[in-house]
């Protein structure tokens, strides 16, 4: 998107072309809370540590993308891969904005300073990108060291890493925008937590009956397990473009509706 | 003037005083947590028990000692729902009370000693979790996941395991000053792979040599042991024992430390 | 358009069926303080706001630093300092670290904000805990960094919303001396404030407000002079033998009743003071003192200012 068209679709006035300045603030306050930072990087190991050998010596090989059997490790690790940039940025971009909208008044007073609600929008999401890719970085790292990563076309999974998140923080952000109190962000669990368990990161498709299968295949985090497994796999072909489609306008009306809800919110 | 009407309660009043507080909050909100507490486990229930236990074949079914996956793991996850909300409810409601409303604080403003504000609010979470669980074993037996009368001892099992968790996890959060840091690291580092690695989803047998030990000293383990063995009638008395006597003494452990943290940071 | 700093022709601003600004006229001059006066919900914040370029004004016409807020919105906030009635400081950085981020949200290179939050930190007299976290700083202190912040970008007009509420009376005397040095530099400032000593102190000129309009316009000298008698005479009595206000009708100017006591008006208190009890009331407490813009703000809208 160029400049230009960003400023026809996003509010007036509400863009200063400084929102890298609140990746400084967020890189300083992460150096502060290093800890936690890291300890994000490991709930996918360890996930990936029990289900691949506990549940995988229930089942033993399953199907991969293109029919080929592989082993249950290798089926799920895509599949967390996918949740664990689904869940770092849905969370960086509600709780962690919401906290900040409501409670920290951070972006009060980041707006009486020349930076406008697009700024924060694009800081935050970025924030969160590069956040889920030192992640995703990371976990393909343990997956090549466990002989996981097949094909070439593995090293394409950390910009899919990045295209996931990227979507999933847009949204998240819209979606935070509307929400007036905690209760509600029972709703983003509820939202969250049947996606990571039910768009096939544990078992195949194949599982469900008809219907359901049509009802999956509908979720976000369902295209972006096909689009991991497949490159992880090896088993690249035409319609993962569709896929990545999906997230294209995800992100799209993500960060317009953000945006605009942001400056209604903040600019009243 | 007229006379103070206030009176000293006796120990065990005093602590049915604070429960009384805390339900009385209960009955104005539970809808925000009786949603979340009896959904999650039975979303597990679906992804793992229905649909993964569908991949469950000849192999599988030897580690389960022959019944059907979804049997064999219900008990299982009646232990770690137990946990998982005995760690929620004694980390941010607890630094809550301490820190932001400061509920405890007016407690102890009357003639209510931190000890019993300690033990109250631990009994409150047993309740509630035991409560919660009830209500649980229905869904189960409703999903089919129900073998017989048994279940009831799991229950128990299960209060047993959420009470020994709760003390231990209150008296941690009686010590923690703020939020963020140290409740992250205990639901990443601890919480989290005990629910992995203590032979919810698979025998623990399964896993690699050097990470069963894991299993030994988590309570959960401990506390799935004893809810299958009631659910299907397993195990051996003295290993049964054994358990309940682990989870009685970190209990036992749980009530000193909290009663005595609870009356430090009250009484400074 | 003239050269104030700020200049509104019939401003206002409504919230849904509430309108909190009622069609004002403000006019700010370079190097004054200027004040808006009233209780809460006169529509002063609402008004810092709109001056502030974060809520775009319902209607009439503004201008800021020669600008209109709804059009020039970052450029106006790149030039103007802003202390919002609630410190909203950055709880994770520290107090350094809050003032060079927030430097850097105007673009400034990180060397000069390194310079600058230095300097600031002396003005604030927060230079000894210059590495420590914001959270655990006094109500005092944090009201130091923040007017300290909203001084990042050498601003040519400082909004201050409600400065000092909610501190103790050492703690705002401070923050006061720390004002007039900012005018003595020619700092324009613009305070919205319900407590009338900090308006006499600090404004040059203010206006008061009451639902959303302006009721009266001076200096805190002529308001008093135009509206109020020179003097007021405080009585207190038990509630059960309270006489009725008009008991005192011929003795005062005027006279207001309050909840707890009675204020009588006059050009010499001590001797009103004396026809009272030769009248023989036995109040519980008798108080002469000089008349205050609270006497103005009762006087105009026959309620008090912090209730």
């Amino acid at each position: 998107m160029t400049g230009a068209t960003v400023s026809r679709l996003l509010p007036g006035g509400g863009y200063a072309g400084r929102s890298r300045v609140l990746l400084e603030r967020s890189a300083i306050v992460s150096r502060r809370g290093w800890l936690a930072f890291v300890s994000g990087f490991f709930e996918p190991v360890f996930y990936l540590v029990a289900m691949g050998q506990g549940l995988g010596s229930l089942v033993g090989m399953l199907p991969g993308p293109d029919g080929t059997p592989i082993s249950y490790a290798a089926f799920i690790a895509p599949g967390l891969l996918a949740a664990s940039a689904m869940n770092g940025a849905v969370f960086d971009s509600t709780f962690n904005v919401f906290f900040k909208l409501k409670y920290a008044r951070l972006y009060d007073a980041m707006l009486a300073t020349p930076l406008g609600p697009v700024d924060i929008a694009l800081g935050e999401i970025g924030w969160a990108l590069i956040r889920g890719g030192l992640y995703a970085l990371g976990f393909l790292t343990v997956m090549a060291g466990f002989g996981l990563l097949t094909s070439p076309w593995a090293l394409l999974a950390l910009p899919a890493a990045l295209l996931v998140a990227f979507a999933f923080a847009a949204v998240g952000m819209a979606a935070t925008s509307f929400m007036r109190s905690w209760q509600d962000f029972d709703l983003v669990t509820l939202a969250v937590l049947p996606m990571f368990l039910f768009s096939t990161t544990f078992y195949p498709l194949s599982v469900y009956p008809p219907v359901l299968q049509t009802v999956v295949q509908c979720l976000p985090l369902y295209h972006a397990v096909e689009l991991m497994r497949g490159l992880t796999t090896g088993a690249v072909h035409v319609g993962m473009l569709g896929n990545v489609a999906y997230f294209a306008v995800m992100i799209a009306l993500g960060v317009v509706v953000a945006a605009r809800r942001l400056d209604r919110l903040l600019l009243r | 003037m007229t006379a103070p009407t206030g009176i000293v309660p006796g120990h065990a009043r005093g602590v049915l005083l604070v429960v009384e507080h805390f339900w009385t909050w209960y009955r104005r909100n539970w809808r925000a947590t009786a949603v979340s507490s009896i959904l999650q486990p039975l979303l597990f229930l679906l992804a793992f028990g229905v649909g993964f236990g569908s991949l469950v074949d000849g192999a599988g079914r030897a580690a389960t000692g022959g019944v059907p996956y979804l049997v064999w793991l219900a008990p299982a996850l009646l232990a770690v729902s137990a946990v998982q909300s005995a760690a929620f409810e004694s980390t941010y409601p607890v630094l809550s009370a301490f820190k932001w409303q400061r509920v405890y604080h007016a407690m102890v403003a009357g003639p209510i000693t931190p000890a019993q504000v300690a033990l109250g609010h631990l009994a409150w979470t047993v309740a509630k979790i035991t409560g919660t669980g009830a209500v649980f074993v229905v869904v189960i037996a409703v999903f089919g996941g129900v073998a017989g009368p048994g279940i009831v001892g799991s229950l128990l099992a299960a209060a047993l395991t959420g009470a020994a968790v709760a003390a231990l996890v209150m008296a941690f959060a009686a010590t923690v000053e703020n939020e963020g840091g140290p409740f992250n690291a205990l639901f990443r580092f601890v919480v989290i792979p005990m629910t992995l690695f203590s032979g919810t989803f698979f025998p623990v047998d399964r896993l690699p040599e050097w990470v069963r030990p894991v299993a030994w000293i988590s309570p959960l383990w401990h506390g799935t042991e004893l809810a299958r063995a009631a659910a299907l009638g397993t195990g051996r008395a003295l290993a049964l024992l054994g358990h309940v006597a682990v989870l009685a003494g970190l209990l036992a452990v749980g009530i000193v430390l909290v009663t005595r943290l609870y009356r430090r940071r009250l009484t400074r | 358009m003239g050269d104030g700093l700020v200049q509104a022709r019939g401003l206002r601003k409504r919230f849904g069926e509430f309108e909190a600004v009622r069609g004002i006229d403000v006019d700010v001059a370079p190097g004054e303080v200027f004040g808006f006066l009233g209780p809460n919900g006169a529509g002063k914040s609402s008004t810092m706001r709109m001056v502030a370029c974060v809520s775009p004004r319902t209607g009439g016409t503004l201008q800021v630093l020669g600008m209109d807020p709804d059009v020039d919105g970052p450029r106006i906030r790149a030039r103007i300092g802003v202390v919002p009635q609630l410190d909203n400081l950055d709880a994770e950085l520290t107090v350094r670290q809050n003032l060079q981020v927030y430097g850097r949200y105007f673009g400034l290179p990180k060397r000069h904000v390194r310079e600058k939050a230095a300097e600031l930190m002396e003005f604030a007299q927060l230079a000894d805990r210059a590495d420590e976290p914001v959270e655990p700083l006094s109500g005092g202190m944090k009201r130091r960094l923040t007017i300290a912040r909203a001084l990042v970008n050498d601003p040519e007009l400082l909004l201050l919303d409600e400065p000092t509420t909610g501190l103790d009376p050492q703690a705002r005397h401070l923050l006061w001396e720390r004002l007039y040095r900012l005018k003595r530099e020619g700092v324009t400032q613009i305070i919205t404030t319900h407590y009338m000593d900090e308006a006499e102190q600090l404004c040059d000129r203010l206006v008061v407000m009451d639902g959303g309009v302006i009721v009266a316009e001076g200096s805190p000298a002529e308001l008093i002079g135009r509206h109020a008698a020179r003097e007021v005479l405080e009585l207190r009595f038990a509630p059960e033998d309270r006489p009725p206000a008009a008991a005192f009708a011929r003795l005062a100017d005027r006279v207001e009743e309050l909840p707890d006591r009675l204020l009588l008006s006059t050009a010499d208190g001590e001797r009103v003071q004396g026809e009272v009890a030769r009248a023989g009331h036995r109040p519980i407490s008798a108080l002469v003192r000089r008349a205050t813009l609270e006497d103005v703000f009762l006087r105009l809208t026959g309620r008090t200012l912090v209730d």
